[in-house]
């Protein structure tokens, strides 16, 4: 039993009581009290990850407390090392999206004096992001199937009120769009969770209890199909995609990066732990229609961005494409595929966060997200544009930059995937790097219609960022740099947890012949 | 000839709760006959209060003595076994709970046979005129709840059902504002009841000629010898079916709910949607788990259709429905249709039974208490006109009125299934029953009981649309220039929601104590 993650997900549902229960006015301490909540799970996180043992048993750091006997519900949680670095990932993020939101629900005018978005209750703000907090660590620690469904579900909430009262101007078509799409997926999934339970007869939903016993191939596939559909929505994969670009693009900029930096990623962590380790045949047997529908994503994702003239929009669609990806590696199964998607889920989240919040620091100043309303930003605020551009350059995976690591490794690791025996997945692995053109494209036309060129009228009266700002950015570019240089910390962290997996998928792994049959 | 009569045994102790309600009642119409006007309220209100309050005491004290009878009581026409206590206290705190809220000033008219719009009207209104029969008849129907799902044999049963329904008919008359939907509803809600009576007891005289009895335990050994496919026994059968499911509001019965909902007087509809709605799931039970019990092979699969009717149509009728009491009833249709899936848990001699009829009566419990706290909210946002039911008028409640708009999104949430709310555990233990049923080796119907829970998520997913968008309207849009005001809530509904709300977050977070209670509850079946 070690307290580690019940604190760590007890601390920010304190704060976010204490924040709510703000006398009116007092704004300012409401968002100090939250910047002091976030850091000090930041902190508290760190403390933790540090003391994980690479080498040690797969999942560290459990507590298990009975919760709901009657329905054998336990209260567990724990860690392995996927679930560790996303943790982190939540942890670093939300510090961050709480500086770049300081004014957000502050009601903001442009330039001009035309009213952008009106003033909002701040500590309502704030504390449903400190909720979203805990229930994002919530999610990623529990080792109780039943309680990560709870957590899946119940972050929706939170979410859904950030985009639907704090976001733009279609914001409540988005809100109930991405409410209704995750529900649904949830459902199904709540489904197969119940039937997960009866068949296996255990009497537990304890995930290391569960792997293994469904063996049944006809009733794995029917299980696989509950879970996988709720992950795929959530990811999103293509053609459940179409609410992300609404959502994302509705939300404010510092929702929106938990939304793709973190809970989608929930998605593509569900599929590598659930979907494949309860139900390996299943997976197998559905491996090349869910690698195919990963490269349409890929590739779709890819030209929709291009055509798109509103930044966010933009930036989800590359999202898209950027999921196709993981969820290619996580599928193609294969050591250096599965620990690339896992380095990809945290690399984006970073890449990702640091585009959004570049682009929404820019639409602060203009009021327009729409890419024809800039030009020239450069020259007025070249810090910005820099930030903005280095952001750019992480999403199309430059060499040198974190995502570019574990983009080679998704493609290398699923060309070379031995666990089919079959050119398809060579084969998708070379579609997939069309992308790679695609993405710059994408990238780099809008870095030069917004940051080059003539400078636009209104564009003139910008000011750079402020140290708040930079104090926003910074960190992300900084880690951005340093993962892409030094991708190893992480890697050490993941590459036993894949290694796990695919000893619990039964793949023929190349890895853990090297080393002598695992750990 | 043996010409002397026997006098029955009546167990007054196991049948304390329901007497003391009914003698509380008849105490009732003896105040309104003889005690001078000003002083009936002030008598009625503590003595309504108490004998509630008493009755669920009795039952407490006949749970912690577990003195549970397991045999049929009164002659056998009672069966007083542990699921009937469950029911018991739940409907006795429900009618608790709505007393308080009828207590409030200003649902009720105040003379009723004056014709809406009339002088008459206007004088008993400036004269201040209230019906405080209201009191005497909300404990008459109660009693009635209380006897009708724990009654043994049908005649009884439908004696309760008359006891329970024509108070009813009554009350839903009685409204102060908006008098003709009132009158309206009060009427259709009496002519279609009055059918489904009608049913009921054609029903059970088709059965008594099939059986020759009309003793549940009776009718049960009848089928376990006699043909099965007797047509007087088929045709007793579905009449009997369509008269409790018309009580519960299944499709294809369900026409009546949301024209009733929405023209009573609001705590008055509070009342039907929870107490009427767990009292005739009780009754639905025991009818056919209980009497018809071996005869699941021909019930289950229509029961299937109903189900999944009641659902779809509960859920995608909402979704139209422009005024809040209305959308209230059409969701309470499609909560009737999820608790019909965990009706259908059931075969033979399975092992789940115990389970299934647990999750039964945890739903009922955690979705009527959030019920009534939903319509208590209902009750305080007010027009000039009466309350605002119009769900345009609700748009920008949550600027307004931060705190009751939120507690309103927590109770739609709930209705809703979201995880950390009761409602998400109601229909939780409900699925998985339905799921461990259909898995068990000897179910007839396999796998289609796991379709029938696809279809209940896709319900799900459509209802919650319907809920989503209150939250919509109160959170995220714009408040209307003239908008409804909020009520200063009495000291009553204040305790109403605040006695929901605790319940509905409580349970969303340790559901356990309450599971246990339904378990205990529910170990040991009916008495058969």
């Amino acid at each position: 039993m070690s307290p580690w993650l019940p604190i760590l997900m007890a601390v920010p549902v304190l704060g976010a009581i204490v924040v709510a229960l703000l006398p009116k006015g007092s704004d300012k301490l409401a968002k100090q009290a939250t910047l002091l909540v976030s850091l000090v799970v930041l902190v508290l996180t760190l403390v933790m990850a540090v003391q994980f043992k690479t080498g040690g048993p797969r999942f560290q750091f459990q507590a298990v407390y009975d919760w709901i006997p009657s329905f054998g519900v336990k209260f567990g949680v724990g860690v392995d090392g996927i679930a560790l670095v996303l943790i982190a990932l939540s942890a670093v993020l939300v510090p961050i999206v709480v500086l770049a939101s300081w004014h957000d629900a502050d009601g903001t005018q442009s330039a001009d004096g035309t009213l952008i978005t009106p003033k909002r209750s701040v500590k309502t703000y704030f504390s449903l992001l400190l909720v979203l907090e805990a229930m994002m660590i919530g999610v990623f620690a529990s080792t109780d199937i039943f309680l990560f469904y709870v957590f899946f579900e119940a972050m929706l909430i939170p979410m859904y009120f950030m985009i639907g009262s704090y976001g733009g101007a279609q914001r409540s078509y988005a809100a109930v769009k991405f409410l209704l799409y995750s529900l649904f997926g949830g459902l199904l999934m709540l489904v197969a969770v119940i039937a997960l339970y009866v068949v296996a007869g255990k009497g537990t939903f304890m995930f290391p209890e569960l792997v293994g016993v469904i063996q049944d191939p006809a009733t794995q596939k029917w299980l696989f199909a509950g879970f996988f559909i709720a992950f795929a929505i959530k990811a999103p994969l293509w053609p459940v995609h179409t609410w992300l670009p609404d959502a994302a693009a509705q939300a404010p900029a510092g929702a929106a990066v938990l939304l793709v930096g973190v809970l989608d990623k929930v998605g593509t962590f569900g599929m590598l732990r659930f979907c494949l380790e309860l139900f390996p045949d299943a997976a197998k047997a559905f491996t090349m229609p869910i690698v195919v529908l990963a490269v349409i994503s890929i590739i779709y994702g890819a030209i929709v961005a291009i055509g798109q003239t509103d930044m966010k929009r933009l930036i989800a669609y590359t999202s898209i494409s950027h999921f196709g990806f993981i969820v290619m590696g996580v599928f193609a199964m294969s050591q250096v595929s599965q620990s690339g998607a896992a380095l990809y889920m945290v690399n984006h989240g970073f890449a990702t966060g640091a585009l959004f919040l570049a682009a929404g620091f820019l639409i602060a100043r203009r009021g327009s997200p729409h890419i024809a309303d800039y030009g020239g930003v450069q020259k007025v605020t070249p810090l910005l544009a820099g930030f903005f551009l280095i952001a750019g350059l992480a999403g199309l995976s430059l060499p040198g930059l974190s995502s570019f690591v574990s983009e080679f490794m998704v493609m290398i690791g699923t060309y070379t995937s031995s666990a089919f025996g079959s050119g398809a997945l060579a084969v998708a692995a070379i579609v997939s790097a069309l992308a790679v053109i695609l993405a710059a494209v994408y990238i780099l036309w809008m870095v030069q219609r917004t940051l080059n060129g003539p400078t636009a009228e209104p564009v003139k009266a910008f000011k750079d960022l402020n140290v708040r700002e930079i104090v926003v950015l910074a960190p992300l570019i900084a880690l951005i740099i340093g993962f892409g240089f030094f991708p190893k910390p992480l890697l050490d962290v993941i590459n036993p947890t894949v290694t796990q997996t695919l000893v619990n998928v039964k793949v023929d792994n190349p890895a853990i012949a090297e080393k002598g049959a695992g750990q | 000839m043996n010409d002397a009569v026997v006098a029955p045994t009546i167990e007054y102790g196991t049948l304390a709760p329901m007497l003391l309600v009914f003698g509380a009642a008849v105490v009732g119409v003896l105040v309104e006959a003889f005690a001078p006007r000003y002083m009936r309220k002030s008598i009625h209100v503590p003595l309504t209060l108490l004998s509630l309050a008493g009755a669920f005491a009795l039952v407490i004290v006949q749970v912690v003595k577990g003195a549970v009878p397991t045999a049929p009581v009164a002659m056998g026409a009672v069966a007083v076994d542990g699921p009937s206590l469950f029911i018991w206290g739940v409907i006795l705190v429900l009618s608790f709970v709505c007393v308080l809220m009828i207590n409030d000033e200003g649902h009720f008219v105040a003379s009723a046979a004056a014709v809406p719009g009339s002088a008459d009207e206007e004088e008993a209104e400036a004269a201040g005129g209230s019906h405080t029969e209201v009191y005497p008849l909300v404990l008459f129907a109660v009693g009635g709840m209380l006897l009708f799902p724990a009654s043994h044999d049908l005649l009884t049963m439908f004696v309760g059902l008359e006891v329970m329904s024509l108070p009813l008919y009554l009350l839903c008359g009685l409204a102060r504002r908006r008098r003709l939907l009132s009158q309206e509803a009060s009427m259709k809600y009496f002519l279609l009841g009055a059918f489904s009576s009608a049913f009921f007891l054609y029903g059970t005289a088709m059965i008594y000629g099939f059986a020759g009895t009309v003793s549940f335990t009776g009718i049960n050994k009848a089928l376990s010898t006699g043909s099965l496919l007797d047509p007087i026994l088929l045709l007793g059968l579905s009449l009997l079916g369509v008269g409790l499911l018309f009580k519960i509001g299944a499709a294809p019965f369900q026409a009546w709910k949301p024209d009733v909902y929405q023209g009573a007087p609001t705590p008055i509809t509070a009342l039907m949607a929870s107490g009427t709605l767990v009292a005739a799931v009780g009754a639905l039970l025991r009818v056919f788990w209980v009497a018809l019990g071996n005869l699941d092979w021909d019930w289950r699969p229509v029961m299937w259709a109903v189900a999944a009717l009641t659902m779809v149509v509960g859920a995608i009728l909402a979704i139209t429905q422009t005024d809040i009491k209305r959308m209230l009833a059409y969701s309470s249709i499609a909560h009737a249709g999820f608790l019909l899936i965990g009706v259908m848990a059931t075969f033979d001699k399975s092992a789940q039974n115990a389970k299934s009829l647990s999750a039964i009566m945890f739903y009922l419990l955690v979705y009527s208490i959030t019920t009534v706290g939903a319509f208590a909210v209902v009750t305080m946002v007010r027009d000039p006109g009466g309350e605002a039911g119009h769900l345009s008028r609700w748009a920008g409640l949550g600027k307004r009125s931060p705190i009751l708009a939120g507690i309103f999104a927590f109770f739609l949430l709930a209705f809703a299934g979201i995880p950390l709310t009761s409602g998400f555990f109601g229909k939780y233990a409900v699925f998985a029953a339905a799921l461990a049923s259909g898995s068990e080796a000897g179910d007839s119907l396999g796998g289609w009981m796991t379709g029938l829970v696809v279809l209940g998520v896709v319900a799900s997913a459509i209802a919650a649309f319907f809920y989503v968008r209150v939250i919509v309207l109160m959170f995220f849009s714009d408040p209307a220039a003239d908008g409804p005001s909020i009520a200063v809530p009495s000291m009553g509904t204040v305790a109403v929601i605040a006695i929901s709300l605790l319940i509905t977050v409580g349970v969303g977070l340790f559901p356990q104590p309450m599971l246990d209670l339904a378990n205990q509850a529910a170990s040991g079946l009916f008495i058969r």
